[in-house]
């Protein structure tokens, strides 16, 4: 089948902004059941907090922080597609939405190393 | 209609989230410095009722926010409709708030 539209930039911008979505969505359980062991059982709290230390765990969480920022930066610029006028710079906006985010999650994994 | 109002407050819990995210990034990379802890982490929130209503309203909005747009894709891709696409919808807000809530109390509490 010919999708012509598929090699088209802000097909990938589209694609991304999915992605980052459903990863986040089905990763937050997670995050969420982690924090709440603070309550119910502090010591497995701590020992997941201690998995920070782990470079490919650091890796990770640059990975999720990417996730995180490339989603919010999709995001504002969806919200200006939909409610500014239109501006014919939505390719470059979606380069501007990926490298803050690879900015943004850099500045994680620096801080963290 | 369901759409449209679906929709708008997709819209609306972002706009809530834009400056709740940029907050919770900024934090990341502070607190990540030198290293994570749990005491670090717990004496920052516990207590605290301006984190616990910060991280309440983030809970609360990304549990809107993710369930309409896990709707959306799993009409798309599995096409789910009708009365089971509602359900699918309202066990994931219910579902994420729920955990989300209990882990704000968990960190906020004192």
């Amino acid at each position: 089948m010919i999708r012509p539209h598929r090699s088209h930039p802000l097909w990938y911008a589209f694609l991304l902004h999915r992605l980052s979505g459903l990863a986040l969505a089905v990763l937050l359980p997670f995050h969420f059941y982690v924090l709440a062991l603070a309550l119910t059982e502090p010591d497995r709290f701590g020992e997941f907090i201690e998995w920070v230390d782990y470079p490919l765990v650091k890796f990770a969480e640059f990975g999720l922080v990417f996730l995180l920022a490339v989603h919010f930066f999709g995001g504002l610029r969806l919200i200006a597609l939909e409610f500014l006028p239109w501006s014919p710079l939505q390719k470059t906006y979606a380069a501007i939405a990926a490298s803050a985010s690879f900015l943004i999650a850099r500045a994680f994994f620096l801080s963290a190393i | 209609m369901l759409d449209v109002r679906l929709y708008l407050l997709q819209r609306l819990s972002a706009m809530v989230m834009a400056p709740l995210v940029l907050v919770h990034i900024a934090v990341m990379i502070y607190a990540v410095q030198d290293g994570l802890t749990a005491t670090e982490i717990l004496s920052r929130t516990q207590g605290s009722l301006l984190w616990a209503l910060f991280y309440g309203s983030f809970v609360m909005a990304v549990s809107v926010h993710a369930a309409i747009g896990l709707r959306v894709i799993v009409f798309e891709v599995a096409r789910l409709k009708g009365p089971a696409l509602t359900l699918f919808t309202w066990a994931a807000f219910v579902g994420l708030l729920y955990l989300g809530m209990q882990a704000v109390y968990a960190v906020t509490a004192s």
